[in-house]
Order: C-alpha cells, then structure tokens, then sequence
C-alpha cells in the first residue's frame, strides 16, 4: 500500500462554543465555529475571510490552542495537537498578531522579544542566541543597533516586522497571520507584504492569512475560506473565489469592496439600503445568511446547508450562484 | 529604565509641590544618615538639671539645647534626629513587606482569577472594612506591643491597597496580546505573571509605595503614641508626642516639635506620590 | 462657494522643542454646495487636524492661521466661542471613526438625539422624538421607535454609525465632516454607510468631506480628491482623474502599491509588490524641501532644496505625467 500524504493541518469538524452567563438570565450559547474543516499544505497560503463575529479570530485562537475546541479534531502531520509535545507544537504553530502596538511587551527590548521564544523553548547559550536574533532581525529588515530600543521607538510597520521575527524565531512550519497589516499605514503595508512573501520561499512556510480585506487576501492567497457566522460558506482555489463567485455572501463581499476606479463619472442612484447580520446568540434554524439574500427561497430557512463540490470549490446554498 | 526614570524626572521637574517633596525627604533621610555626628547630645541621656526647657531662642532658654528639653531633661533636638531614623526605618520596612506581599497577592488574584481571586479579594475587603489604625490596635494587641510588631501590624492593613491596585492592573493587562504571544512559545505562567506583566504595572506601583510610606510613618506614629510602638527609651515621634501630651498647654514646644515633623515628612511624602500620579498618568495613556 | 480655505496653516507648541511644530503647511481648498471632497492621507498627514480646525475643536497649544478661512462668508477665523457654537454641530456637522466611542455609553439613543435636536432646535420634547425616528427612519434603521431606547452597547457598529449620523443631520448642517467614517465596520456595513452619505450629498444637496485613509472608498464615491502627505496636500483635483493618472509621485506609488489584482495593473498574485520604502515622517522628523523626497524613487537635487509649492494641482517639480512625455 502507498503510504498517503498527509496534510501538513488539518481540521475537521471544529467546533467551539461559549456559554453566555447573565445574572437571572437563562444561560445561552455562542457558537462561534461550527462544522469548520479545511487543509493547509506545505509552502500554501489559506486566507480566511470574513467580517466580524464569523469566527476567524477564534478559530486562530482554537488553532494556536489559547482556547480549547468544543468538538472536532486539529492535526498536524497526522497527529492529533493534544498528542503532541507542547515544545513541538510550538515550534509548529506560531502567529502574529494585529495590533503591532499591543502584541509587544512594552517594557521588553527589541532584541529580549525576539530571544525569548529561543530561551524558554531550547537550552542554547546566550551567544548562539545572539546569532540567531541578529540574523533573523536582518532578515526581516530590521538594523542590527535597534536591539536595544524598545517598542515605543519603533513605528508600526518596524513592530509588525519585529512580531514576525519572533514568531520565525522556533522556525515554526505554520505562521497564524491575524490581519497583520490592517493596522498599519497605507503604504507601509505592501513592504510587510512583501517581506511575508520572501519569508514564505525562504523557510517553506505555511500561511493561515486572517483578513477582512479582499484585495489583500487576493494578493497573498493559494486558496481562499470565506466565513460567515462561525460557518463556511465559501472554500476554493483563489481565481475561482475571486472570478467566480457562488455564494450570495462571497459575492456581496466582493461587491462590497470599493474600487480604486470605481467609476463617480457614471451616475448612479444612490439608495439607503440596510442589511445587518444576525446577532450570533440567535441565529436561524436555517441559512445564517438568508436574511440578507436575494436568492433565497423558502428551503433557505428551515435547514441549514451543506457543503457540497462545485466544480473544484465547496460552497455552503441551496442556490448557488450559476455560471 | 534608564529613560524611564530621566523622562519621570523631566516630568516631576514641572510639579513644584513634588520637588519641594523630594527635597525636604531628601533632608530628612540626610538627617537620619547622619545622626550620630548631627546630634549634639546623647537622645537617652537624662540632664536631670535641665527639665523642660524652653527651645534656647525663646526666653529662658539654653543655648546648649537648641530645641530645649522633655520632662525627664532629654535634649529634644537629639531626640528628633534619631526619632528621624526610628520613623523613616519604620516607613521603609512597611512599605517593603506590605508592597512584596500585596503585589505576590494582586498578581496571583488578577491573573488566574476565579476562587482564588475571591478568596484573596475577600480577606482584603475584611481588612478594608475595618477601620486601620483599630486593626493594627488589634494585630499588636495580639502580637504584644514593641516597634517591630507595630511594623508587621501596619504593614498588614497596608496590604489590601496594594492587593487592589496591582490586581486591577494586571486584570488590564493579562488580556494584551503580548500575553498571548508569550504564551503562544510556551511561557511558564510564572515567568508571564513576574517578567511580562508585572514590569507594565509599576507607574501605579510606584504611586502606591510613595503614599503607603507616609500611611506607614502615620500608623506606626499613631501606635507609639497610643504606647504599643516604639517603647521607651527609644526616641521615636510618635511616643515623644504621646509622653508630652499632659505638658502640652505648660511646654507647649514638647507636642509641637515632633508633631510637626510628623507632619511635614507625612506631607512631603504625599506631594511626592501626587507627583507622580501625575507623572506617570500620560505615560500610561500613550501606551494604550 | 460654501467654504473656502486659503493657505491654512496650524503650528502647535511643543514643550519639548522650542520651535512650534509646523502640522499643517499651506492648505488651501474649496468647497461647493452639494459637492464631496475626499482627503485621502495616512497617518500624521494632518487631515484629522484640519478638520478640528474648521470646527475649532484645537487645543489652545495650537496656533491656527490662514489667509481666508471663510465659511459662507463667515471668518471662521474671528468668531469668538459664542459664536462658533453657532456654527459647531449646527452648520458644519462631524462623524467620527468610531461611533462606538463617540456615543456616550450610559445615556439612550433617544436621549442623545433629542438632546441635540432640542439644543440646536426650537421643539417641545415631542417633536423633538418625532423629529428623532423620523431622522433614524430616514438612516436606515429599522423600527426607530424601538431603538430610541436602546443603549449604545445594544447597537452593531454600522446602526451605531447611523445613530450618529442622524444626530449629525439634525439641525440640517451644510456641512458634514466624515473622519474616516467606515474605517472600524465591515465591507458590506462600509457599504451601506458611504451609500446613505451619497444620498444627503445627492439628494439632499450637503457637502460632505470625506477623510479617509482608502483610495478605494474616495475613488468610488467622492467628486473631488485631495490627497495629502505630511501636513500638506500634494495633489488635488477630479477624483478619476487622479487615481486615472496620478501626478505626484506619492499619489503614484500608493495606487502601485495597493495588492490585488487590478484589472489595469494586471498584477500578478503572490509576486513582489512595489512598496514605498521608508516611513511616514513624524511631525517633528520632517525633512527640508519636498516632504516625500526621502522615500521617491524620482528624486532629484533639487528636490531636497526648498520648500515645493503646488503648481498646477501637484506639489512636485517632477510630476510623473510630465516624465512619461519626456
């Protein structure tokens, strides 16, 4: 028998749960994640879109295990994360986080951020340690004598790049990136991109690309995981997702997104529209999405849809867009 | 650091009341420092010739004892010298136990939470909830009277005000991203507890200590003049202001002297942490 | 003409440094009735600055000087507090970034508008709730009578943002000034809400300055653009023709700069995208002469020289249109 090739992770049927405590109020469910599955591969980038409260922040938290999954199972290489050893795991799975102002100890030194994965993590002597810090700070653009500083002398865009060099720093086969450049400056954000690219080829990293922004997600992303609700609703190839969208909410988002040329020379007839989300706490028996549909029928609210195959990609309806 | 504390002093520069602080503490520990050769006079030695004189600028007074003399013939300015160093000692060692055990207790409460949080947070509430000065009037009742043991007692109500500030703190704090991060690579929570967090709760820390030492000086003033602090012949302000009370309309200088340096030490003390409140205030907003 | 700003400066005193620190240098623009202007800048640009100074909103350190700064005929400049309450939050309105923030958190909804209404207004308490859910009906809120009487906390970002615009709208302004006001809520929300500021320009004839840091949002809905870089405006005109063929060479290199796939930039995914190096400088790093000159890849000598003035729309001496003849 061949032996197979096992996905460098895979999750499948993840789901998590909170429970809602009030005072004198019933306790109630939040299902942040439900039923989510998908692959990463080896050198592959996965953007994960959606809006808030559609379970993308949870899911990198339930990944990166800072909170544990109601049902479903993560494996890394065929291994099951509670199996294994939690120095391996985080040598495994690193992320770097949104806020470049939050996610560094302010009190800390550039070059202490970087060092302290490899201090608590290995047994290797300060001078090695030296070497590795220096190396991966030149190789993320940072100059040798910002070791020193700490993280108020730094701008955003040197921040996110230090928050990089230190969750490089285990050599981790998985990078989480949670929006990592939409706190930043316009034009700080295409030199991050780019250096999350060449760190890409250079140590064969697997991306998991958290965002809101498409434009961003189109750039950077093999495959594409649309959101909606602690759902999936859309999961494919990047050209399909983007040329070709099927669900109405993947195509209401790329609708969404205003254009660079978006045209104010044609003269459009500007209407009030609104059209919110459910709240998460009571959400339909059916489709989540339904209520902001334009295709739905009445199938669409009384069960909730299931992924099926479409031509390569899984989408989440009933109606699935044609073309 | 190093820029932490020179950017500190470029801001405490801009507050007179807190220079005027720093200076007359510095006086004081300068006073303490050097007692034995500042002193004129032994602060025990009884000049059973010369009882309750008169400060040497007022009339009939001696020009050997500037401040004049106590009821038993002590040369009053000796004994606030040395009671300077009973007084600052004694401030120091409060707020030393009371600010290790309030921020290991604050720190603890804040960062795992749940029934540890509400058994710590309780015993605090019960101590906040009685007056302090009668509680330590308790601990030491219990403890027997003596200047150490009012130190333990003092320190012990001054505790919960540690116990809140740092808790509340940490509660902010532990839910930054930094901490994630920390976790993410697998940090004990004791290295996250002691080096991530707590080195970003020290502005209010600083705060705390600088008022708890006044609070301290106070207390233990207020237990030696009820006579269950320092014990006689120790030349503490508190007891001298207790021994002189019943003199207080015939040599009125006796409760005046030490009184007021309690006063002036308690009150530069408090300029001092006000300072610093204000100091530190903008810092801690531009960070988050 | 419904504002007109001539060589707006604004300085701010430091304590650190004796030389006031030179924020805003020589803006000037104009504004027409029923016209939206979009302020396109990154951070540390000045554009939240120049707004507060139209609404003089600024601090005292702040020192504010312009050769015209009228606002339908009134010298916004001279008018004393009195008189700019007038003005403030009833002829010229602002909306902010985060509506979450701006909304007080322990009053209603209903409350917070109806305060507004009747302090600008002359109406008895129950016009002013009339005149409220008929404002929130006309934003887009579904059920306003019920919503009159929900706390900030109960509402999604994107009502919360209407909220705020009705109470903006409530005394009719001329003015609306919109500092980024879709940058804290999601696409399809952003949507939502910069087709509603579309329809009080349109419809109901109000110009609206719209700041913001998203070439895409000033490209699909502004007429007007001025996009400015470190205190000053760099270049400015019709909206299209700018993001069509940018002259400045910082216009240029941000529209580059933007990942996906453009239809005429005909980019690649997962290629190499060409950034802008550098940083934004901060107020008090400015550099002589031309404020991008550090981070432009047409710089030349004399672009670290002097001060550039804006000529012809572009603040540049290279401007990449005339390159591209050359």
């Amino acid at each position: 028998m061949s032996k197979l090739i096992l996905p460098l992770l895979n999750v499948s049927n993840l789901n998590k749960n909170f429970e809602i405590k009030k005072i004198f109020k019933p306790i109630k469910t939040l299902k942040a994640l439900s039923e989510v599955s998908f692959t990463l591969n080896t050198n592959e980038t996965l953007g994960i879109v959606g809006e808030s409260g559609c379970g993308k922040s949870t899911l990198a938290k339930v990944l990166t295990q800072l909170e544990k999954p109601s049902s479903g199972s993560i494996q890394i290489e065929g291994i099951e994360i509670p199996n294994l050893d939690p120095k391996e795991f985080h040598s495994t799975i690193q992320m770097v986080f949104q806020d470049p102002y939050q996610s560094l100890n302010p009190r800390k030194k550039a070059f202490d951020i970087i060092a302290d994965p490899l201090r608590i993590n290995t047994n290797k002597s300060e001078n090695d340690i030296k070497e590795l810090v220096l190396d991966m700070m030149k190789k993320v653009g940072l100059r040798e004598e910002f070791k020193e500083r700490y993280p108020h002398h730094f701008s955003g865009g040197q921040r996110q790049r230090l928050g990089i060099a230190r969750a490089l720093m285990l050599r981790p086969k998985i990078l989480i990136l949670d929006e990592p450049v939409s706190a930043l400056d316009v034009s700080i954000q295409a030199q991050v991109l780019n250096l999350l690219l060449e760190l890409q080829a250079e140590f064969s990293l697997s991306y998991l690309f958290i965002t809101h922004d498409l434009s961003v997600v189109e750039h950077i992303s093999d495959r594409i995981l649309v959101m909606y609700l602690g759902r999936i609703v859309e999961y494919g190839p990047r050209e399909q997702i983007f040329n070709n969208p099927k669900h109405p909410y993947t195509q209401l988002l790329l609708e969404s997104a205003p254009k660079v040329l978006g045209g104010t020379n044609s003269k459009k007839d500007w209407n009030i529209i609104t059209s919110e989300a459910p709240s998460a706490l009571t959400l339909p028996k059916g489709c989540a999405f339904a209520s902001r549909c334009n295709n739905k029928t009445p199938q669409c609210d009384l069960s909730i849809p299931e992924l099926k195959d479409e031509g390569g990609r899984l989408v989440a309806c009933f109606n699935a867009i044609k073309g | 650091m190093k820029l932490f504390i020179s950017e500190l002093f470029y801001e405490l520069k801009k507050n007179k009341g807190s220079m005027i602080g720093i200076v007359i503490i510095l006086f004081f520990i300068f006073v303490a420092f050097f007692a034995w050769p500042l002193a004129p006079h032994d602060p025990t030695f009884i000049y059973s010739e010369f009882l309750r004189l008169p400060p040497s600028f007022t009339p009939g007074g001696n020009a050997q004892f500037f401040f004049g003399t106590d009821d038993l013939g002590r040369d009053l300015l000796s004994r606030l010298i040395y009671g300077s160093q009973v007084s600052l000692s004694v401030g120091f060692a409060v707020v030393i136990l009371s600010l290790i055990t309030g921020t290991f207790l604050g720190v603890l409460a804040g960062y795992y939470g749940g029934s540890l949080d509400k058994i710590i947070m309780r015993i605090t509430d019960l101590i906040m909830s009685l007056p302090s000065i009668l509680f330590a009037i308790v601990i030491v009742a219990v403890l027997g009277p003596g200047i150490s043991n009012a130190i333990v007692a003092v320190s012990i109500v001054a505790v919960p005000n540690f116990v809140r500030i740092i808790r509340a703190q940490v509660m902010v704090e532990k839910n930054k991203q930094y901490v994630l991060a920390a976790r993410l690579f697998g940090a004990s929570n004791f290295r996250i507890m002691f080096k991530e967090i707590l080195p970003n709760c020290m502005a209010p820390l600083i705060v705390q200590a600088t008022l708890g030492f006044s609070d301290g000086i106070l207390n233990c003033a207020a237990l030696g003049f009820l006579g269950l602090g320092a014990q006689a012949p120790m030349s503490e302000w508190g007891t001298m202001l207790s021994d002189a009370r019943s003199y207080i309309e015939s040599s009125p200088w006796m409760v005046t002297l030490p009184g007021l340096c309690i006063l002036v030490v308690v009150l530069s003390f408090n300029l001092l942490g006000d300072g610093l409140r204000d100091a530190l205030d903008p810092r801690l907003k531009k960070q988050n | 003409m419904l504002l007109n700003v001539e060589n707006l400066n604004i300085h701010f005193k430091s304590d650190k440094s004796s030389t006031p620190i030179h924020a805003v240098r020589d803006l000037s623009f104009k504004i027409n009735k029923g016209e939206m202007l979009g302020v396109v800048g990154e951070s540390g640009s000045g554009k939240s600055i120049t707004n507060l100074a139209l609404l003089g909103l600024l601090p005292d350190s702040a020192l504010v000087t312009a050769k015209n700064l009228d606002f339908e005929g009134k010298k916004l400049l001279s008018l004393n507090e009195l008189e700019w309450c007038q003005v403030r939050g009833r002829e010229i309105a602002m909306i902010f970034q985060d509506p979450m923030t701006a909304l007080n958190p322990f009053l209603t909804v209903e409350f917070q508008i109806v305060e507004t209404i009747k302090a600008h207004l002359n109406l008895s308490n129950k016009e002013a709730i009339n005149k409220a859910i008929e404002l929130l009906n006309f934003v887009g809120i579904p059920s306003p009578k019920d919503r009159l009487k929900a706390y900030p906390f109960e509402l999604s970002g994107g009502m919360a943002q209407r909220v705020m615009i009705a109470m903006a709208i409530s005394t009719d302004p001329k003015l609306l000034i919109a500092d980024e006001p879709t940058t804290a809520l999601d696409v399809t929300i952003q949507k939502q809400i910069l087709n509603l500021l579309k329809v009080l320009q349109e419809k109901n004839n109000m110009s609206i300055i719209l700041v913001t840091h998203d070439l895409g949002v000033v490209g699909e809905y502004s007429d007007r653009l001025q996009v400015m870089y470190a205190g000053e405006v760099v270049e400015e005109g019709f909206t299209t023709e700018i993001l069509k063929n940018p002259n400045h060479p910082y216009t240029e290199a941000l529209l580059a700069s933007r990942p996906g796939a453009s239809a005429h930039l005909k980019r690649i995914p997962k290629t190499l995208l060409p950034s802008i190096s550098g940083i934004v400088p901060a107020f008090h790093q400015r550099p002589l002469g031309c404020q991008f000159h550090p981070r432009c890849s047409y710089k030349t000598h004399e672009c670290e020289q002097s001060i550039i003035e804006l000529k012809d729309f572009v603040r540049c001496i290279h401007p990449c249109n005339q390159l591209s003849l050359k």
